[in-house]
């Protein structure tokens, strides 16, 4: 193998690791970013993304069009949800997490009883290409290629629009976002359904490539969970090198000793990286900034 | 008698529920019932109640760790699945003769503190707190499971024990009591029932002393104000570190005492939903305090079981069900909703109620 596709490969497993660790990542580090909230619940959502995704692809729908209703029915639970039971349990972090798991349980069960414990997945489109002498899936390259158009489109988001203004004030000092007429309930309502359709995309994006259990969000919420650890509570400051970082430690342990080594590895970095810098990579870069 | 009465009363204080005679004639007369409930039922059904009982030192971990002081651990199961496989390893090396399980048991227990130890030092000196200590643990705990998921092959085996993958160890020997007429081999009947019991007792009333203590109160004023406990002169990591780690211990005890009853441990008893249970237990009873997380757990497992019997698939919905509605209408737990639903046309509101 010469330099050239030594240097593909590795850009290739890097790419893989980071897309999927931003991608899980993402809808958990906004609600967090936000409310200061974990919700346990995510691993649900992505599979919500992905079921309502491929069941749309199988009703006829291009994979695009399935994939955004896929994102926009786990926005609309994600909703409901926080209508009905996050909402009363701002003040109480820790409860939250507790209530989410409830939820999670309730979720994964019930749709093993409605929809059994598989579902039929769809094919990984667009084929695969050869780089020398090894077979490379070009969807993965697309996903890598999803995961900057997502953090590309969050900066925006927050950066330039009214939503993100109120957003990030209400993030800053909430009660004087409030006094100064900002609807913070609202607000929080919808960066609630945000995450959650930002794990619904993930889900949609991911569907093609798994296959479809009640239980697949746990193949997400391992990595979610280390990346918003690492990255600290800001998503483009945190997640993102958080992500790239972490994707490092993956890409390298899982081509030399397998996935469960990568997982491990991630492990290991986290207890690591919390030991010195408490407040994950974001507190560490706004310290520096401020 | 002065003794007698001095032991009493390091056993109340204003940590626990209960006090003075008549609870302690409850206790008893409760304590009476246990033992004598084998007389009245059959091995078989003992045998299950012993199953319920195995669960209930993981519970009271976790309402140390939790309810006292004020750290969400999802790290319970993992320590309890460590010291299981622990015991199925040393027993199945070592066999059962001349009380080696008993030593098996401490020593998988010692295990599993030490793991937690390891982990808590990091997790607890480097100030990780909150919702990140909850979900720290929780990753732990699945990847602990994904490890042991693997480990089918027979390259995966400690001395002739085989790890055995997904579908986990079996064949250990029960717990055995060295006696000088033939061994007492613990099979998951009247004897372990009267053992476990035993040691039931034991870690309640060790629990009781243990929180009413200084230590104890400490802890407490951990959870209601960390800063202020820390300015007071306390190093809050320590009392932080010596919680998790008692707890621990306590899932362990829980660990070992199950692989022992069943002869049998799989990596899913370290899963997602395993891990789901504890908490449901706890937080559903009561879990600011030992004995209503003692009399919540019992009641969650037995209302568990009964569901199971009907309809496996639904039960673990509403488990879930339960535990959100609790966490929205009764944070403090069941217990203490009932007895304030109770109490309230005679008593008058006190300041800071929830």
């Amino acid at each position: 193998m010469d330099v050239a596709t030594l240097a593909f490969s590795a850009f290739y497993q890097f790419g893989d690791a980071f897309a999927f660790l931003v991608l899980s990542a993402c809808g958990l580090a906004v609600i967090f970013g936000m409310m200061g909230v974990i919700n346990l619940a995510h691993g649900e959502f992505i599979m919500c993304g992905a079921y309502v995704t491929v069941s749309a692809a199988h009703a006829g729908l291009p994979l695009p069009v399935a994939i955004l209703i896929g994102s926009l029915v786990a926005a609309m639970v994600g909703a409901l949800v926080e209508l009905v039971v996050i909402r009363h349990l701002y003040d109480r972090p820790l409860d939250t997490i507790v209530a989410t798991w409830g939820l999670s349980l309730i979720f994964t069960q019930g749709t093993l009883i409605l929809l059994g414990s598989t579902m039929a997945g769809i094919g990984t489109p667009f084929g695969s290409f050869q780089v020398g002498g090894y077979s490379y899936s070009a969807y993965r390259l697309m996903l890598f290629a999803a995961a900057i158009v997502v953090l590309v489109a969050l900066y925006a988001l927050f950066n330039w629009t009214r939503f993100g203004v109120m957003a990030r004030a209400t993030i800053q000092v909430p009660h004087m976002a409030a006094a100064l007429g900002i609807d913070t309930r609202r607000v929080y309502s919808l960066t609630f359904a945000l995450g959650a359709g930002l794990a619904g995309l993930a889900g949609g994006l991911y569907a093609p490539t798994m296959t479809l259990v009640p239980t697949m969000g746990t193949t997400f919420i391992m990595e979610a969970f280390v990346t918003v650890v690492v990255g600290g509570a800001d998503v483009f400051l945190g997640t993102a090198p958080a992500a790239a970082l972490l994707a490092v430690v993956k890409a390298t342990l899982t081509s030399w000793y397998g996935q469960l080594f990568g997982q491990i590895g991630l492990l290991v970095a986290v207890i690591v990286v919390i030991r010195v810098l408490p407040r994950g990579i974001s507190g560490f870069l706004l310290r520096e900034r401020g | 008698m002065n003794a007698l009465s001095r032991f009493f009363r390091r056993l109340e204080g204003p940590q626990t529920l209960g006090r003075g005679p008549a609870f302690w004639i409850g206790f008893l007369v409760v304590l009476i019932g246990a033992c004598l409930y084998p007389q009245f039922s059959d091995g078989y059904t003992v045998g299950n109640t012993v199953y319920f009982f195995t669960w209930i030192f993981m519970a009271l971990g976790l309402s140390l760790i939790w309810g006292y002081g004020g750290s969400l651990s999802f790290g319970q199961t993992a320590f309890f699945g460590l010291a299981g496989y622990g015991y199925g390893i040393l027993t199945i090396n070592f066999g059962a003769a001349y009380g080696f399980t008993l030593v098996a048991l401490v020593l998988a227990v010692a295990f599993a503190a030490l793991f937690a130890a390891l982990l808590g030092y990091f997790l607890f000196f480097g100030r990780i707190s909150g919702v990140f200590l909850g979900i720290v643990t929780l990753s732990i705990t699945l990847v602990l499971e994904r490890f042991m998921a693997q480990t089918a092959g027979p390259e995966w085996r400690i001395g002739s024990a085989r790890l055995n993958g997904f579908n986990g160890m079996s064949g250990m020997p029960p717990l055995t009591i060295p006696w000088p007429g033939g061994d007492i081999v613990l099979f998951p009947d009247i004897g372990l029932y009267y053992v476990v019991l035993g040691l039931l007792v034991l870690v309640y009333l060790g629990l009781r002393i243990l929180v009413n203590s200084s230590f104890g109160n400490i802890l407490v004023a951990i959870r209601e104000n960390p800063e202020r406990a820390e300015m007071l002169g306390y190093d809050i990591r320590k009392y932080q570190l010596g919680t998790f780690v008692i707890g621990a211990a306590l899932a362990g005890l829980s660990g070992v005492l199950y692989t022992s009853w069943g002869q049998y441990i799989t990596p899913s008893s370290m899963g997602m939903t395993a891990a789901a249970l504890p908490i449901v237990w706890v937080a559903v009873g009561g879990r600011s305090d030992i004995t209503t997380t003692l009399v919540g757990t019992l009641t969650v497992l037995a209302v568990f079981q009964m569901l199971t019997i009907y309809g496996s698939q639904y039960a673990l919905v509403v488990m879930g069900a339960l535990l959100v509605l609790t966490v929205l209408l009764a944070p403090r737990g069941l217990v203490f909703a009932l007895a304030r639903l109770l109490s309230r046309p005679f008593a008058r509101r006190q300041p800071g109620d929830l």
